[in-house]
């Protein structure tokens, strides 16, 4: 069993920070009301944590700007986009995302 | 429940799983490779599927574990990450609770604890619909959890364990399982229905203010994410994107708001 101890503390903290949000409100909630600030704030959150994690994997991969070998993700993503628009498919979606890479890459 | 029990509603809620469980064999497949190609051991690997169980933040640390030099792992800007993508969890857990009001603390706690963004949708659905009856709820959605759960975690077990065997993980394609599935959550975001009510006509014009709104906060995260990237070295650009394109477009929004009312 190798786990590294900079892994397991990743793990654990991410473990912790996850599970508080997931249970706090389900315990305490039913009382409190979160103002609608807050809400509205929590709310745009996902949108940007996506947005940010995909522009950084598509335009600056390892924090540099992307080579030549981006560029199959670059145009992969597109169908990706498309077929979730129309299928509302995840699952669909990755998949076709994935078969259009493997196909760009191996041109 | 018709006198059929606890073990009637687990199973029942169990059975609502179904599709998240297909859903999740091939996305945590899919996890259990990019985690391992990200240079995670099998228990690694396991380990967080179990305790972490999330399935995009489980991309992104094992994103931000590849994308850092082995010698010195940003664990704060890692753990301080999952906790921002996890953090919409709040809103999920918030929307269950007055729905669990006659459960005890410490089962809305276990509940809580294997909360998903899927398991909220099918539960919710089944909430709206009136289907779930106060008695049985908590065991309704234990079964749903545990099912959804298991399924994270075979699946996971089944990609890290045939990882050795996808000789490469790029000409697979699975590398690029990850930004698409972070691209076809962004589309989601925007397709999603909202709780459908009477006055859903009268909400269009709001729901397309939403959307407008939407659309900049990603932009902004989005700019901001590739600028923070090349300027600050680590991997802090995700959680200040957010942050900032978060906050933004709180106060773009009460800005178009009480321009609109003046």
């Amino acid at each position: 069993m190798d786990i590294r101890p900079d892994i397991l503390i990743i793990i654990i903290g991410s473990a912790l920070v996850t599970a508080i949000p997931r249970i706090a409100p389900m315990v305490l909630l039913s009382r409190i009301a979160l103002p609608a600030w807050l809400r509205a704030w929590l709310g745009a959150v996902p949108v940007a944590i996506l947005a940010a994690l995909l522009a950084s994997e598509l335009l600056v991969p390892g924090g540099r700007i992307a080579g030549p070998s981006g560029y199959p993700a670059l145009l992969a993503i597109l169908p990706v986009l498309v077929i979730t628009a129309l299928t509302r498919s995840l699952m669909g979606a990755v998949i076709a995302g994935m078969l259009t890479i493997s196909l760009l890459r191996a041109l | 429940m018709n006198g059929e029990g606890r073990a009637g509603t687990l199973r029942q809620g169990a059975q609502a799983a179904l599709p998240i469980v297909l859903g999740y064999l091939s996305i945590g497949f899919a996890a259990g490779v990019v985690q391992r190609a990200s240079g995670l051991s099998v228990a690694e690997v396991m380990l967080m599927s179990l305790l972490l169980y999330a399935g995009s933040a489980q991309f992104v640390v094992a994103g931000l574990i590849a994308a850092a030099s082995h010698a010195q792992l940003p664990v704060l800007a890692i753990v301080a990450t999952v906790f921002l993508v996890n953090l919409r969890h709040v809103l999920l857990s918030a929307a269950l609770a007055p729905h669990f009001t006659s459960v005890s603390a410490g089962r809305n706690a276990l509940l809580g604890l294997q909360l998903t963004d899927e398991t909220f949708v099918v539960a919710w659905t089944a909430l709206v619909r009136g289907a779930l009856p106060q008695r049985g709820r908590a065991a309704w959605m234990a079964g749903l959890n545990l099912s959804a759960y298991f399924s994270w975690a075979a699946a996971n077990l089944a990609g890290a364990l045939a990882s050795g065997l996808v000789a490469d993980a790029r000409a697979s394609g699975f590398d690029f399982a990850l930004p698409a599935m972070f691209a076809a959550l962004l589309v989601l975001q925007f397709t999603a229905p909202q709780s459908t009510s009477p006055e859903a006509a009268g909400q269009q014009a709001a729901q397309r203010a939403r959307m407008r709104g939407m659309l900049v906060v990603a932009l902004i995260a989005a700019a901001l994410a590739v600028g923070i990237a090349l300027l600050i070295p680590g991997q802090w650009n995700i959680l200040l994107a957010t942050l900032v394109a978060a906050t933004l477009a709180l106060v773009l929004d009460k800005a178009w708001t009480s321009a609109r009312t003046s």
